[in-house]
């Protein structure tokens, strides 16, 4: 990992190599920053400790997507490192599906503290479940919000149309 | 319950008082939020925070705006960091997009935000002052803070909010008078942060309030993801300014204050330090400040001749083409990442090509401190919540979005 200038790869592309021929997931380095690696949620505890062993400590964001025609969500996590130099530029992307019938998802805080707020607020926005979340409560929204997952594309938002006052 | 016998033989009765106690949302020092503190005595046991109160469902307004329209939108969870939340937005848009942006453009965007992040530090010392009882900081936080608005307001045409970098460079561009401005505004800061060293940070009063209190340790940091000043001050050399340059960043020397003391007075020394690097950069900005366009040619061309004429050469200002009015980028998904001034921004937008973003996820420093802020509180005093909270410079808004 120390010896970069020998690998005419990035280290990036690297990591998810590994992680291909590992936990066989699919995924891809973009650049020699970015990548994303595609992870079936049953192995995601795993793929989480080996990134977490390889020097990645924390992460940057948690975010859950809703795709209504596949019936299921996205979960992404957003990966980088503090401590090891090489990879403080990387941003990798953890990427995992789960159905809406069974909207449960292992929580990463038993690796990765610091999703914390993120898998919190994904909980409430669209109604993932983090199995093994501390604290797996509601966060930012009002109590009329209870059971309603305002990111969902099917929470529907009014626009106001717009007019124009054509005497002016 | 318990009683000690004391020396002289007098008894002292130590009666446990346990409780939770409501800080907020209406407590003058804690912002929009609500913390909720549970007691032992004077410690903390535990808090949690009742953040939300300043929600404004920026994600969820996404969807149903043109990336245009949403760059007034994003910069409103924190009006006071305009330019950098504007910016990040911008960043990851352009990466969508594949536009190049040209050099002045460059340094004009590294320029707005170091002016912003001058007066954005200046404002969470203010805020810190008062938390703390120091009137004088808030006033002299405010109204040094003023100073760099009003360069902003020159620049940008808003004091805040200023919706100034766009897709392809910037709005305006700089003038001798901004630049007078600049250099008579440089001259009064640095004299100003002299009296400041004096009247606050030596002050032994301010020292033995914050030295020592809310000490986040190197591991720690790490592992609740801390960001900016705050993880900076705890001994991790982490900016992305430095690790992944964007705007003029490669080319201007400045460095990055580290602490590792990791207490709430560290973090405010590195925020006066990076006041004085920040007004290094600007210096450096207004001398090598290369002539040029300020916005990509792509778009500039699509400017009609008579339009161009009225507004770029007369008074230096970019109207906007007809391309923005409602553009599609290419399918994909992009991550950006600014350094504001509390902190590492990110932006993370998915395109499925449409005029509107499919996600857009943004996670401010604020947002990300709210987990380090609940620890950190864990066993302090409670007459150190205060310090605490002002030594972070959480701002609810920005952690609510």
């Amino acid at each position: 990992m120390s010896s970069s200038q020998q690998v005419p790869q990035s280290l990036l592309s690297k990591v998810i190599q590994d992680l291909i021929g590992k936990f066989k997931v699919t995924g891809k380095a973009e650049s020699d920053t970015r990548g994303y690696v595609e992870v079936d949620k049953s192995k995601i505890i795993q793929v989480a400790s080996y990134l977490k062993e390889i020097g990645f400590d924390h992460v940057k964001s948690v975010t859950g997507i809703d795709y209504p025609e596949q019936n299921q969500f996205e979960v992404v996590y957003h990966v980088s490192s503090y401590s090891v130099p090489e990879l403080t530029k990387v941003i990798l992307a953890v990427k995992s599906k789960t159905s809406y019938k069974d909207p449960k998802f292992p929580s990463l805080y038993s690796i990765w503290e610091s999703v914390w707020t993120g898998e919190r607020e994904t909980y409430e926005m669209l109604g993932i479940i983090f199995e093994g979340h501390p604290e797996l409560k509601r966060l930012f929204l009002d109590e009329d919000f209870e059971g309603v997952y305002p990111l969902r594309k099917s929470f529907k938002l009014k626009q106001e149309g717009l007019f124009i006052d054509k005497s002016a | 319950m318990t009683s000690q016998p004391e020396p002289s033989g007098l008894q002292v009765d130590i009666i446990p008082v346990q409780g939770e106690l409501n800080v907020g949302p209406q407590h003058p020092g804690s912002g929009h939020m609500r913390i909720y503190v549970k007691l032992s005595g004077d410690i903390i046991e535990d808090i949690d925070l009742d953040v939300g109160y300043v929600h404004r469902a920026v994600e969820k307004l996404s969807e149903i705006r043109n990336y245009m329209h949403l760059i007034p939108l994003v910069e409103r969870p924190a009006i006071l960091d305009a330019i950098h939340m504007n910016l990040g937005y911008i960043l990851a848009l352009e990466k969508i997009l594949g536009v190049d942006v040209p050099e002045r453009a460059q340094y004009l965007r590294s320029l707005a935000a170091e002016i912003n992040r001058i007066a954005s530090h200046l404002y969470g010392t203010g805020i810190l002052g008062i938390f703390l009882g120091h009137s004088t900081a808030f006033m002299w936080g405010f109204g040094d803070r003023e100073v760099w608005v009003e360069i902003l307001q020159a620049l940008t045409g808003a004091r805040v909010t200023n919706s100034y970098v766009i897709p392809g460079g910037v709005r305006r561009d700089l003038t001798p008078a901004i630049k007078e401005m600049i250099e008579k505004a440089l001259a009064y800061q640095r004299r100003k942060v002299k009296d400041w060293y004096k009247i606050f940070v030596n002050n032994p009063n301010i020292r033995s309030r914050l030295e020592n209190v809310g000490v986040m340790t190197n591991e720690n940091a790490i592992k609740w993801g801390a960001v900016g000043p705050n993880l900076r001050a705890s001994g991790v050399y982490y900016d992305v300014r430095k690790i992944e340059p964007y705007a003029a960043y490669s080319k201007l020397d400045f460095e990055i204050p580290v602490y590792k003391e990791g207490d709430a007075y560290a973090r405010l020394l590195v925020r006066f330090e990076e006041v004085e690097q920040s007004m290094r950069m600007i210096e450096q900005i207004i001398k090598e400040i290369p002539e040029g366009n300020i916005l990509s040619d792509r778009f500039f061309k699509q400017i009609p001749p008579t339009r161009l004429k009225k507004w770029w050469e007369g008074q230096k200002k970019i109207v906007f083409p007809g391309y923005y009015a409602s553009f599609r980028p290419p399918k994909g998904e992009a991550v950006s990442r600014v350094e504001a001034a509390r902190g590492e921004l990110l932006y993370y937008i998915v395109s499925d090509g449409s005029p509107k973003p499919y996600r857009l996820r943004i996670i401010t420093p604020s947002y990300r401190m709210i987990y380090v802020f609940k620890q950190l509180a864990k066993g302090a005093r409670y007459a150190d919540l205060v310090a605490i909270y002002g030594s972070l410079d959480y701002f609810p808004p920005e952690a609510d979005r």
